[in-house]
């Protein structure tokens, strides 16, 4: 009953089109977001800025490019880590090979090399589909990591590929505390994510909906498939490879090509199959719940170990972890196929009645 | 010319042990629609568990027979609790739960039998071949050529099987159309258990093989992943299919190794090793945009 | 009030289409007026969606020309025949089984949108603007078919009858100059079809659209519309007004089936 939407009435087309349509949804982001800009950085301990908060909003903006192409275009794809990894090691060669590079016109040079990069890695995509199309994109996950490794000008000459990236500076501010890096990643992906939100709603969402529920009908009512899909491929790696450029500037510090491995490509994966595929918000309860998954088990499965007397080593703790993972994905496959954001939909009906029944 | 020759046929022998791999995918595609990425996950529980059982004091033959047992059981198990319950989902959907499959089992396979890397003895040796050797100066592994000869009869075998069994047109049947092959009384699960059987079986072997060439350990999975552009080359329906790509595969990769790194080396300076790793990928890129249902695959068409 | 039906808009002269050794379309020639309903019946397997695809550009025939309002046009694609005023609905329903009512129809507008991703993304100014006006119009098509209730529905929840007069609203949001309708009854019932022929008959006296038909339900075939060709076999075996057509004898032996 605190859900309800009575009295609410739309006059108008435009306020038809918000974001939020319902003031408590509009009440609730707000405060949110407020919590995330202003309380956060007062409370929180560095610990939670560095394990937690800013790997989760970077590999959230993963997702989100990931659902963009995977979700929204329908275009499959299994090498978001490779475009992160292009877009680190632009920024980072934008960033230390010009004089005076503004960061943040070098993490969104990462990002356009990136989208280009993309695009080339798309083309596939107007002659083959579905799982075809996956191995496309297992080509471009292996062959970029491999450049990465083996063309040492990327790297700036360092052995084996290894970057360390300069410190983050903006207008003689130096980006060095947690909060600072916390806010900062925020700032940018908050911007990101409000614009994905609007394209995805736009008609360029709904063109890549369209391919991706029936690109032959899409055709004919004149939908430029070439476009279209070049264009999901573009932005989707755009917003992977400025994941990327903060994951190693803001995060790590220190990149590696082998750290943008397959596995990644399949964790970002993971996070938009359980977190919703379609879906902005999922993406973000996706990556939480990847990323806090592991730490979850590292805790409590210990617990569990003594509980049943049965010694957990490392090793078995990360076998745990693969079960759970591929039982996971599986569950969510079965049981509800759009994720945790139609859970969270669901129990927003569930919220808009009770404490009543129906 | 030899060192070529040399190249050629070692990676010609190795695209046949990539050829088993790919089987296994042809087989379960063939007969339920399901692209099971989850095959290479299976080739390592099925060396895993040949070995434990070896380990446990079991004569290979033995062994055999509980590993086919166990991947049997594998395979019922995944049918009845994953994939009965997304019969009405897009095929993406059933590839994606196939990728969730395979990390369930590449964590539940070290758990059950541990993960250090093990030897596996067949009673094969991986010796030159002495009168190649003598009389043309190459190099060629008996054991390559014995794997390779035991990939092809089980190849023909299968090949045989779908053609021209009862069991082996409804299981063409099934993987055309579920439901009618439901309305025309064909039992949808019994048929899905002996897909799965019969790839667990060819997992086995293929795991056997690799295994005991390369030792038995968390790699096997990777071995799999290249069996996806053998399977494009090939088609996904297709036997033979697999074989001819496999072939090709293999003899495209060694030989891209060999040769292209100097290439490279002398306009670049540095070292270009690696070029396995996504050459195939590439390869399969390329015959894709010419060819997207590969060699020996049926064609799809879209009506609207 | 019905419109005067006008000059020749759309002519197909000699159209042959073939599909490696199958042969679809052979040597079929007849036009279409505007503002007419114009009916194109036969058996099953006559070849008449592979007519339809023919005049949108989804298949190019190998002989023949297409001429619309003066130009040629047997080579066009999808795309240009989309832009040139062609929009059609399908035997099969072909919406957007993910998206929205609202959301199917606007994407029958994406021609008309001349902003681009950047655009969208901000949100700013011509973007906001041009996906008011077409909400507008996409609204107005919304009115007309009755469908007010489940506009925000997804699509692939919506009853068989009602996704069909979805695709018909798509359609019409793109504001064609000629509708093709593939089988727009097929399936219904009773009170589907009476509901569906209303708004055929509507688009067509209040919009003036120009309207190719597919339809096997004769009745409905004779009371709507104001011409009809007659397919058989990849053939044109008949070519009038309904009457006509009803009583032509080579029809008839189609239909029943004769002793040749």
């Amino acid at each position: 009953m605190f859900y309800r939407e009575t009295g609410q009435f739309k006059t108008s087309y435009a306020a038809d089109q918000q974001i939020f349509p319902i003031r408590q949804d509009r009440v609730g982001v707000i405060l949110l977001l407020l919590v995330a800009f202003i309380v956060v950085p007062l409370v929180a301990g560095s610990y939670w800025f560095n394990a937690i908060l800013i790997p989760f909003l970077i590999f959230a903006l993963a997702a989100l490019g990931l659902n963009i192409l995977t979700g929204y275009a329908g275009q499959l794809s299994l090498g978001s880590a490779a475009f992160m990894a292009v877009g680190a090691y632009a920024a980072y060669n934008f960033q230390v090979r010009v004089e005076g590079m503004p960061i943040l016109v070098s993490f969104l040079l990462g990002g356009l090399t990136a989208a280009g990069v993309g695009i080339l890695f798309g083309l596939p995509s107007l002659r083959i589909k579905g799982f075809y199309l996956a191995v496309a994109t297992l080509a471009a996950q292996f062959f970029i990591v491999w450049c990465l490794t083996k063309f040492p000008y990327l790297s700036n000459y360092s052995s084996s590929g290894v970057i360390s990236v300069p410190g983050v500076e903006m207008a003689g501010f130096t980006f060095d505390t947690p909060q600072s890096r916390y806010l900062l990643v925020l700032s940018i992906v908050t911007v990101l994510a409000l614009l994905a939100k609007n394209m995805v709603r736009s008609t360029t969402g709904r063109a890549w909906m369209a391919v991706r529920d029936m690109d032959v009908a899409a055709e004919v009512i004149g939908i430029r498939l070439m476009h279209t899909k070049l264009l999901a491929f573009a932005v989707s790696s755009f917003y992977c490879g400025v994941a990327g450029a903060l994951y190693a500037f803001l995060y790590l510090g220190s990149v590696e090509p082998d750290g943008f491995s397959l596995d990644l490509s399949f964790k970002i994966l993971f996070m938009i199959i359980v977190g919703g595929v379609g879906s902005i918000l999922g993406s973000f309860l996706g990556a939480a719940f990847i990323l806090l998954l592991p730490i979850f088990l590292d805790i409590s499965l210990p617990w569990l170990s003594e509980l049943l007397h049965l010694p957990f080593d490392g090793a078995t703790v990360s076998h745990i972890q693969l079960m759970i993972f591929g039982a996971l994905i599986m569950f969510f496959l079965i049981v509800e196929p759009h994720g945790l954001a139609r859970l969270w939909q669901i129990g927003k009906e569930k919220l808009r009645l009770w404490p009543f029944p129906h | 010319m030899q060192f070529f020759l040399e190249v050629l046929i070692g990676g010609l022998l190795s695209g046949v042990m990539y050829s088993l791999v790919a089987l296994g995918f042809v087989l379960i595609f063939k007969a339920s629609g399901v692209f099971n990425f989850a095959q290479g996950a299976m080739v390592y529980f099925a060396a895993l568990s040949l070995v434990g059982c070896m380990g446990m004091g079991a004569p290979l033959w033995l062994a055999f027979i509980l590993a086919f047992a166990i991947m049997t059981l594998l395979g019922i198990a995944t049918e009845k609790f994953v994939l009965r319950k997304m019969v009405n989902q897009a095929p993406i959907a059933l590839f994606m739960a196939t990728i969730g499959l395979a990390f369930f089992i590449e964590g539940l396979a070290p758990l059950l039998w541990g993960n250090e890397v093990r030897a596996l003895e067949i009673g094969l040796v991986d010796e030159p071949i002495a009168w190649i050797l003598d009389n043309y100066n190459m190099v060629v592994s008996s054991f390559d050529l014995f794997a390779a000869g035991l990939a092809l009869a089980l190849v023909a075998l299968l090949a045989l099987f779908f053609q021209y069994t009862r069991v082996g047109r409804a299981l063409r049947a099934v993987a055309d159309d579920h439901q009618a092959a439901l309305s025309i009384g064909i039992p949808l699960q019994h048929i899905w258990a002996l897909v799965w059987a019969v790839a667990g079986f060819v997992a086995l072997v293929a795991g056997m093989l690799w295994g005991s060439r390369n030792g038995v350990q968390f790699a096997l999975t990777f071995t799999a992943l290249k069996a996806l552009p053998v399977l494009i080359l090939g088609g996904f329906t297709s036997v033979p299919g697999a074989i001819v790509g496999g072939l090709i595969i293999g003899a495209s990769e060694k030989l891209a190794e060999i040769y292209i790194p100097p290439v490279l080396a002398g306009w670049f300076g540095g070292n270009f090793g690696g070029i396995e790793g996504w050459f195939p990928y590439v390869m399969a890129l390329l015959f894709l945009l010419v060819r997207p249902e590969g060699l020996f695959g049926e064609k799809h068409i879209d009506r609207v | 009030m019905a419109r005067q039906i006008g000059e020749v808009i759309l002519d197909l002269k000699n159209i042959s289409l073939a599909f490696g050794g199958v042969k679809a379309l052979t040597d079929i020639s007849f036009d279409v007026r505007e503002h007419e309903i114009r009916a194109i019946i036969g058996p099953n397997g006559a070849g008449k969606s592979s007519m339809l695809n023919v005049i949108n550009g989804v298949y190019h025939p190998q002989q023949g020309e297409i001429i619309f309002r003066g130009e040629h046009r047997k080579d066009m694609d999808t795309h240009e025949a989309a832009a040139a005023g062609f929009a059609r609905t399908f035997q099969n329903i072909a919406l957007f089984k993910g998206m929205s009512v609202l959301d199917n129809l606007m994407t029958g507008r994406n021609l008309k949108m001349k902003s681009n991703f950047l655009q969208h993304a901000l949100w700013w100014g011509p973007a906001k603007r041009e996906e008011l006006e077409h909400r507008r119009k996409v609204e107005e098509v919304i009115d007309f078919l009755e469908i007010e209730h489940i506009r925000k529905t997804p699509v692939g929840r919506l009853p068989y009858g009602l996704q069909k007069r979805v695709e018909l609203g798509r359609a019409l949001a793109a504001e064609p100059q000629i509708l093709l309708l593939d089988e727009p009854m097929a399936g219904m019932n009773v009170e589907e079809k009476q509901d569906m022929c209303r708004f055929i008959l509507d688009v067509n006296d209040q919009l003036g659209t120009t309207i190719v038909l597919i339809e096997h339900d004769m009745g409905v075939v004779m009371d709507i519309s104001d011409r009809v060709v007659v397919l058989d076999y990849g053939k044109k075996i008949g070519d009038g007004v309904p009457d006509e057509v009803k009583n032509n004898p080579e029809v008839i032996a189609a239909y029943l089936g004769t002793q040749h």
